[in-house]
């Protein structure tokens, strides 16, 4: 894969990864913060925004997903010649926040994720099983997280 | 909860598409029929309350360039603790959870190249003695959920 950014991208990357300033001019005051004008700061914003680099520009919310309680990442075997199909039908249930495909490993052969979020673990293995229903899928596993070892963001082009 | 409607407007528009203007928030009040100086006091009254946590970019590791990969590895429990430490000491390294499961440590991954993930997992399992490491990267995406309406 070749992507190719500036130097000052990286820059632009590395303060977007922060909290952008509530203020009139917030464009302004980071632009200060890596020494070049607003206009310049905007201009190369608009290239990355242009070529799809930025995921999703906006506010992160806190406890975005408050009333779920309990979560757990669904492993599923599909067979290959499904896996759209599958991967699609499960995405457009709201109780799905993320779905992918992974390549199995050797003593692992599993090849479709869905994260679902329940009030409870019962309520995920009932999710699950809706998924299952709707899909026609039965060779899944629960896997509810015990402990919480690391949750981070990235931080991209670090300084 | 939010009750508040003015708060719910702000927060539906504000997760995504944020203005790249001059003046962000004046483009964003307009539409959300506010003046600039009302919706900067909204906004900065829902961050002391910590309803909203970051306003920013959010980047995926495939767009720049960068190779992520979701890894299970089996640890027998006298060995947890130290394949933790060892696992979140590398800066790629942003989600690491116990779950319930022979494979019962889960992590994901991120670094500029297939070959760093793979010298990084030999380094892990040199460290901890554990071998059997499962390096499961995505090739398709069907869903990442981004926006939350409120």
């Amino acid at each position: 894969m070749t992507t190719s950014l500036t130097e000052l991208e990286k820059k632009v990357i590395s303060l977007l990864q922060t909290d952008i300033p509530v203020c009139k001019r917030p464009y302004l005051v980071m632009a200060e913060q890596i020494g070049i004008s607003e206009d310049k700061f905007l201009d190369v914003l608009s290239g990355l925004h242009d070529r799809n680099m930025i995921r999703r520009f906006g506010a992160t919310l806190k406890h975005q997903k408050s009333g779920f309680k309990a979560n757990a990442m669904v492993a599923w075997k599909v067979p290959e010649d499904r896996v759209e199909a599958v991967g699609n039908i499960m995405a457009s249930f709201r109780e799905i926040t993320h779905c992918y495909r992974r390549n199995p490993a050797p003593g692992w052969d599993k090849n479709l994720y869905t994260m679902v979020h329940g009030t409870s673990e019962d309520e995920c293995f009932a999710i699950a099983a809706k998924l299952s229903e709707a899909t026609g899928e039965k060779d899944y596993t629960l896997l509810f997280s015990r402990r919480e070892l690391k949750k981070t963001s990235m931080q991209y082009f670090e300084n | 909860m939010i009750e508040d409607q003015i708060s719910k407007n702000i927060l539906n528009r504000i997760q995504a598409d944020f203005p790249i203007h001059p003046r962000p928030y004046k483009i964003l009040a307009e539409e959300l029929g506010l003046s600039e100086d009302q919706l900067i006091d909204e906004i900065k009254q829902m961050k002391q309350e910590m309803i909203i946590r970051r306003i920013g970019g959010n980047f995926s590791p495939d767009r720049l360039g960068f190779y992520s990969t979701l890894c299970a590895a089996r640890v027998a429990a006298d060995k947890i603790e130290l394949f933790a430490t060892t696992v979140n000491m590398f800066h790629g390294v942003t989600h690491n959870y116990q779950r319930d499961h022979q494979y019962n440590i889960w992590f994901t991954f991120i670094a500029p190249s297939i070959q760093e993930i793979e010298k990084s997992l030999e380094i892990i399992s040199q460290k901890t003695g554990v071998t059997e490491i499962l390096n499961l990267p995505a090739t398709h995406v069907f869903k990442i959920a981004a926006n939350f309406k409120v």
